[in-house]
């Protein structure tokens, strides 16, 4: 059994022989990516266990230990993590927690001391709390991101961001359902598993892959009937998490909807780009102001090389690179305003209404603060000068019911079909038969009166 | 034919209308959340004119959704219905505003079509008036009678019904006329429409009003078109302004195809009979022994028996007037009870406690002394003074004095009553801290009694309902306005009133120990709990609170009176001859008038009343310093938050050689002001501050506030950019600042995101900017050879200006402000040392610097002086603690002062902190429970203060009170302990 050790300032370290014992269980966010980093962790010879629960009981452990004015990520995550804890499915004497730590001027930065608190308070302070950062905050002797780790944790976050991209854009129209979900299976375990191989990391070999992933995806038998697209933007864990924003994708789809959501190469990219602008802004140290540099021209060559795979298939909309998002923003928001998702949250609602989706979510948590200037404080000026575009923003929080949001939401989208029955005349029937199919389907139902299964 | 039909939170609406848009059937009727047995009541009705034929249906609504699926019919969405039917009957409307049941919507028409609804924080509505009509003990009807004769508007906070009641309670019990608060309420609404819903849309043109409220309430309709100043022609209030959505809906129908009319009933009516909960909660009790062993075990804890009838001897009085009730008991020595009393006061305390005094002289004149009385609770002073009642306690105190009585070793005693939640810990003897609930989640008993109420049941039974309910209700743990909707969809999937109401009792709990008291163990509360209160006369909440903390707690069988009793053994222990209170005689001679006034001695402006009662005594309220008392000037006590204020709003002017500079005076400025001011003059520009905030300064910005969940301090800045527009400077300087200074006392030195980039929110949604030039670059102050070079560039690129002239002005400026920060740590050394030459306390008023804003602090500042104590600010001492470890990333400047303060405090005896936040505050529930961990493990007192656009101190008074008694008594105690 592993020993506890603290450090000089009373901080409980995870061990080498914590390594070798225990599992590093880890919140969810991103279900496709976090699922990349879970394997590259494996590679590395950690225990991970990604956490997949989804219940009303993670928000009332949140609610427990976590001041409830905090913000409802912060709530969700540790309330996730406390009720794996308490779930008994492991030993709480053999677990260790995992979660990241940006740094930023966003009370989000906070989280790993907020999560420290709540395991104090719930009577778990023998569990070390692992920071996962590219700061070089709070290391730990048990764990360390070597620079082969970390290489392959970005292109796992590029890769996702591919698969999810091409697998939005198929799901909604596949003709065998469950299709485009065993594909992303496929890629998940094969790009992972690859990463053992030598010359994984090489530029062309990703290059490949690219185009590789998105020949696979654009196989998969369709019938493209015109959607309504929804483009989804907001705080970052609200905007992708399922247990954070209601299952948002899956209600979208219920709808009849092609969700479109930005991915998170952009935000790497940006938090690179906020340390390029900081110098330019303030002044400071020039080998920041290099490395964050290089990192970012790295990471805006692999993007381009990702737009090109799929441009490949014109019946595919392409990601927009950063410069793009870059230009589109200008006027609005300084390059400064980095703290959250900053200018970027901005720049992905307007180039979402530049490449013609115009009915978008924009997601967070009540009361976020950089929202209030980069969410809701934008959507004024973006409609004045861009009448088309159909924003609803959408709080998020443990009080909030989901049949106001998804009112909100269809509030949008009967926008939304309006405008676009009035664009596409010519899809405007199918889109109206598709919806007749649904309520023939919950006709068949109520007549039979025993069946529960469609309400 | 066409069937509209609009299901919503409170209501149903059906509307039949024929091949020519005529209505053929339309009925209105309340759904007592009995959603869709309901719709098929209303339905039923047509069943004569339509059995057989073929129909189209649709349904909308809030609570529509639901039922339209589970009778497979089309929906459609409310705000969506709403404009089709508008178009077809009001082609001419530029706005449509409706008000539901909990939903408000505003609807854009030209120029460029825009549809919005509330969001999950926004009550105004009319839930909100019938909850504001029951505080008031009218109907929504005589409410709006009352409005009629109204002769002066209050202002009463809009944003939701919580905030609402702690504004209009304090009105109440100081006496304000009915009619004013009635058409107050309504203007609150009003409010709440144009800065909630219209966000930076003007609302003007030809004006649709519709629904349930606007179409009932004539008075509401009258503030509506006053505000908005419409003429008689564009404010439009069509015949069917209550149905006018379902009329949309069958509209809508058109589209959909036709169905046998029996088909409908039959699939709304099986609908009805379904019944399927995606969250409940455990029954509150198992059988019926189960509960009669509770009632039993609860029941022992009683005061001891007397016979009243034929009692002879001493007596004492203790009158509790809280904000909804008025308690009354009168005791013996032993704490008998001689005769109690427990009502709604009906908003008009001085006449509830007239009459029961002239009753218990009636009942016990002659063979009863009463040698004491005491008064406690929001109408504590107001009592005191207009019966001249012995004693005044702080209400913690009292509900503190009774808890004990029954377990002298209670440690924790929490207190639900109608309006507010108390609780505070016991150490030692002595109130150790005090938890109030936060505007957030106020107001929990009466919510419970005005959802029975608007169910159509008393209290009583809407709680006994509760009690063998099978399947409570999961109503989350917030704040009342999303529980409403928590119920919403709760009634949406068919849940009963009795899962409804134990529901309910389970929130209220919930929201008590996780949200005020924030309690993760019961441990951690204390091993002796007594609790208090009339909401826990609530079976179903005491059982809820049990068996959420898994322990047994006292309830005494008189918990709904414990602040009046407390009064009473208060009034005992004076061991006084004979009390002061008025006589028989006296009292039948007794009047009462109150008057509104303006005080005026001040800027402030304070809204007075004037309560004068027979025999000449004058009570006034309302006030925040001891001006209109008529006991001459101020205190004198040192105030530094105040010295800040003018000193910083001295800052203005200077030559105008280059132009005038208008400069916000908002949010971070109030740090940095005395840096931009000699930066600029050094210039040659002239330096316009804008002017001081007020009320009518955020009304002036707020149709461009897009966000209504940030805080008021930002707010406020919209305000401030649109007067110095007005002003016409040459160009407004408001810069971007992510980074603030860095005083090395923390991890990094941040502004938080709001202060940060404010100025481009700005900048995006005031229109009026396009006439003037607005300059907002990004600098960095903390690197003062960068930011001259920088500022430089900047300057030199928009003025013109050289730059060896600018790196000049930067040099003097950096000086400028670091002689700021000297001369405010000296004034706040100087009345440090006089406070403790005097022997006076010293209350470090800690929180931004923008708090010391007056409209911010609504005065607070003021307020502690009169007590008698003096007032610094945190920045004044901070930087006299040495960097330490705090347990929290420490990356904001401001906050890490609020560290610094509070670990400086807790080596300073004669210093408290309290701390002031202002509510939407996102980095506030970071710091709050830091500072509290900090001040605790030094064992200080937590105090905090929400501030919002609320401007009543009741509540901050009470906190006050309680801060100063609980440090006096633990100082008499420490004195009892030395010289032992």
């Amino acid at each position: 059994m592993a020993e506890l050790v603290y450090n000089e300032e009373g901080r409980l370290l995870f061990t080498k022989e914590m390594k070798q014992e225990y599992t590093l269980l880890m919140p969810m966010m991103l279900p496709v990516h976090f699922t990349m980093l879970k394997h590259v962790m494996e590679l590395h010879g950690y225990k991970v266990e990604l956490l997949t629960t989804n219940h009303r009981g993670i928000v009332d452990e949140g609610l427990k230990y976590v001041h409830n004015d905090t913000c409802y990520p912060a709530l969700l995550v540790i309330g996730q993590l406390i009720d794996a804890i308490k779930s008994g499915k492991y030993d709480p004497h053999k677990v260790a927690l995992l979660i990241t730590q940006t740094g930023g001027g966003c009370r989000a930065s906070n989280y790993i001391h907020l999560l420290r608190k709540a395991l104090h308070r719930a009577g778990y302070d023998y569990i070390p709390v692992v920071s996962v950062n590219l700061s070089g905050l709070e290391k730990n002797p048990g764990f360390s991101l070597d620079f082969t780790m970390i290489r392959q944790l970005a292109y796992s976050m590029i890769y996702g961001d591919l698969i999810v991209w091409m697998a939005n854009q198929c799901r909604p129209y596949e003709i065998i359902e469950g299709e485009t979900d065993l594909r992303i299976d496929k890629w998940v375990n094969r790009l992972t598993a690859e990463f053992k191989q030598k010359g994984s990391f090489k530029t062309s070999h990703i290059r490949n892959n690219f185009n590789l992933i998105a020949d696979d995806f654009a196989s998969i038998p369709v019938k493209r009937v015109p959607k309504v697209k929804v483009g989804i933007v907001g705080e970052i864990y609200v905007k992708f998490a399922p247990l954070g924003n209601n299952n948002l994708e899956e209600f979208l789809l219920s709808e009849g909807c092609e969700p479109v959501v930005p991915g998170l190469t952009d935000f790497i990219i940006f938090k690179c780009d906020n340390r390029v602008v900081d110098h330019q802004l303030y002044g400071g140290k020039f080998a920041t102001f290099v490395g964050a540099g290089f990192l970012k021209w790295y990471c805006m060559k692999l993007q381009k090389y990702m737009i090109e795979a799929v441009k490949r298939y014109p019946e595919f909309r392409a990601p927009c690179t950063f410069e793009h998002l870059k230009k589109l923003v200008k006027g609005y928001l300084g390059y400064g305003n980095k703290m959250g998702e900053g200018w970027l949250l901005t720049a992905e609602m307007l180039e979402l209404i530049d490449s013609g989706v115009n009915n978008i979510v924009c997601t967070q948590p009540f009361g976020c603060l950089p929202n209030h200037v980069v969410g809701k404080g934008m959507v004024r000026k973006i409609k004045d000068n861009l009448p088309q575009a159909n924003i609803v923003c959408i709080d998020y929080d443990p009080g909030a019911t989901r049949i106001n949001q998804e009112n909100r939401i269809k509030l949008m989208l009967a926008n939304a079909r309006r405008n676009e029955l009035g664009l596409v005349a010519a899809g405007a029937e199918e889109i109206e038969t598709e919806m007749d199919d649904g309520a023939e389907a919950e006709m068949a139902c109520s007549s039979c009166k025993s069946c529960n299964t469609c309400s | 034919m066409r069937i509209g039909i609009d299901i919503g939170s409170t209501t149903v609406k059906v509307v039949l209308i024929d091949n020519n848009d005529n209505i053929i059937f339309r009925s209105y009727e309340r759904h007592m959340s009995k959603v869709r047995e309901k719709a098929a009541e209303m339905l039923e009705q047509l069943r004569d004119k339509l059995s057989g034929e073929q129909v189209q249906v649709a349904v909308t609504g809030s609570a529509g959704l639901g039922v339209s699926k589970a009778a497979g019919l089309e929906f459609v969405q409310e705000v969506f219905a709403t404009a089709g039917a508008v178009e077809r009957f009001y082609p001419r409307t530029d706005v449509v505003i409706e008000l539901g049941g909990e939903d408000a919507k505003i609807i854009f028409l030209t120029g460029g079509l825009e549809e919005r609804m509330n969001g999950s924080c926004a009550g105004g509505t009319g839930a909100f008036i019938d909850q504001m009509a029951t505080l008031l003990n009218v109907t929504p009807d005589e409410l709006n009678l009352l409005s009629e004769k109204s002769e002066k508007l209050y202002s009463i906070a809009s944003r939701c019904g919580v905030f609402a009641k702690t504004d209009i309670q304090p009105l109440l019990n100081q006496g304000a006329r009915k009619e004013d608060i009635a058409a107050s309420i309504f203007q609150a609404v009003v409010n709440q429409t144009i800065s909630g819903l219209a966000q930076g849309r003007e609302i003007k043109g030809n004006v649709l009003f519709l629904g349930g409220p606007l179409h009932f309430l004539s008075g509401l309709r009258k503030r509506f078109v006053e505000t908005l100043k419409l003429g008689t022609e564009e404010a439009i209030f069509p015949d069917n302004a209550d149905v006018f959505v379902a009329i949309g809906a069958a509209l809508y129908a058109g589209n959909t195809n036709p169905l046998e009319f029996d088909e409908v009933m039959q699939r709304i009516r099986s609908a009805s009979e379904q019944k399927n909960l995606t969250q409940t909660l455990p029954p509150l009790f198992k059988s019926r022994e189960e509960y009669e062993q509770f009632v039993e075990r609860h029941n022992r804890h009683k005061p001891p028996f007397v016979d009243a009838d034929n009692y002879t001897g001493d007596a004492y009085l203790g009158i509790d007037a809280g904000s909804t009730t008025t308690k009354l008991v009168l005791i013996t020595p032993e704490g008998g009870l001689l005769y109690t009393f427990y009502d709604s006061n009906g908003g008009n305390p001085v006449g509830v406690v007239l009459e029961q005094l002239k009753e218990i002289y009636r009942r016990f004149g002659g063979r009863v002394t009463i040698k004491g009385s005491a008064a406690t609770g929001y109408g504590e002073d107001l009592i005191k003074n207009a019966f001249n009642i012995d004693l005044g306690l702080v209400e913690t105190v009292a509900h503190y004095k009774a808890a004990a009585h029954f377990n002298p070793d209670v440690d924790f005693i929490i207190d639900i009553g109608g309006q507010d939640m108390k609780c505070f810990k016991i150490r030692n003897g002595v109130i150790d801290s005090i938890l109030l609930n936060e505007a957030c989640s106020s107001g929990c008993g009466s919510f419970i009694e005005t959802f029975a109420k608007a169910l159509g049941y008393t209290i009583a039974d809407f709680a006994k309902l509760g009690l063998f309910a099978e399947k409570p209700v999961d109503l989350g743990s917030r704040c009342t306005v999303f529980m409403n909707s928590s119920v919403k969809q709760a009634q949406k999937e068919g849940a009963g009133v009795d899962d409804i109401s134990a529901g309910l009792s389970i929130s209220i709990v919930k929201n008590a120990i996780y949200k005020v008291i924030r309690a993760s163990s019961p441990s951690e509360l204390g091993r002796n709990i007594v609790v208090q209160g009339g909401t826990f006369l609530n079976d179903a909440v005491l059982r809820s609170f049990e068996l959420e903390l898994g322990i047994e707690v006292t309830r005494p069988t008189i918990a709904g009176i414990m602040g009046a009793y407390g009064a009473a053994l208060a009034a005992k222990a004076l061991k006084k001859e004979k009390s002061s209170l008025l006589t028989m005689e006296e009292l039948d001679k007794f009047q009462h008038t109150a008057k509104s006034a303006k005080c005026g001695l001040c800027g402030n402006n304070c809204q007075l009343t004037v309560n004068t009662f027979s025999g000449g005594r004058r009570y006034i309220s309302g006030n925040r310093c001891e001006r209109p008392l008529g006991k001459g000037e101020h205190t004198g006590l040192p105030n530094l938050m105040k010295w800040k204020y003018e000193y910083l709003r001295s800052l203005q002017g200077g030559d105008n050689l280059r132009g005038r500079i208008g400069i916000p005076m908002v949010l971070n400025m109030f740090e940095n002001l005395p840096f931009w001011y000699t930066f600029f003059t050094k210039l040659g520009f002239e330096v316009v501050l804008s002017p001081e905030s007020s009320r009518a300064l955020y009304a002036y910005g707020q149709h461009t506030i897009p966000s209504d969940t940030v805080c008021y301090p930002a707010k406020l800045v919209h305000g401030h950019i649109l007067k110095l527009i007005d002003m016409g400077v040459d160009a407004i300087f408001y810069p971007c600042l992510p980074y603030n200074f860095n005083e090395k006392k923390g991890d990094n030195h941040y502004n938080c995101p709001v202060v940060a980039y404010y100025p481009e929110l700005i900048n995006a949604n005031v229109n009026e900017l396009k006439k003037v030039r607005y300059l907002i670059p990004y600098f960095g102050l903390h690197r003062p050879r960068d930011f001259a070079k920088k500022a430089a560039a900047y300057f030199n690129e928009n003025f013109g200006i050289p730059a060896g002239e600018v790196k000049a002005a930067a040099r003097a400026a950096f000086n400028a402000y670091n002689a700021y920060l000297r001369m405010l740590r000296e004034k706040g050394d100087q009345i440090i040392q006089n406070s403790r030459k005097n022997g006076n306390k010293i209350i470090v008023l800690a929180g931004r610097p923008y708090h010391c804003d007056p409209e911010i602090n609504h005065g607070i500042d003021s307020l502690i002086t009169s007590f008698g104590l003096s007032v610094i600010t945190e920045d004044a001492i901070a930087y006299k603690q040495p960097k330490f470890n705090v347990k929290v990333l420490n990356q904001w400047t401001y906050h890490s002062r609020l560290y610094s303060a509070a670990e400086y405090i807790k080596s300073q005896p004669d210093m408290e902190l309290v701390q002031l936040v202002s509510f939407g505050c996102g980095i506030d529930a970071i710091t709050t429970d830091e500072v509290r961990s900090i001040l605790e493990s030094g064992n200080k007192i937590y105090t905090q203060l929400k501030i919002d656009e609320i401007n009543n101190l009741g509540a901050v008074r009470i906190r006050i009170r309680s801060l100063l008694a609980a440090v006096e008594a633990r100082e008499s105690s420490e004195a009892d302990t030395s010289t032992v």
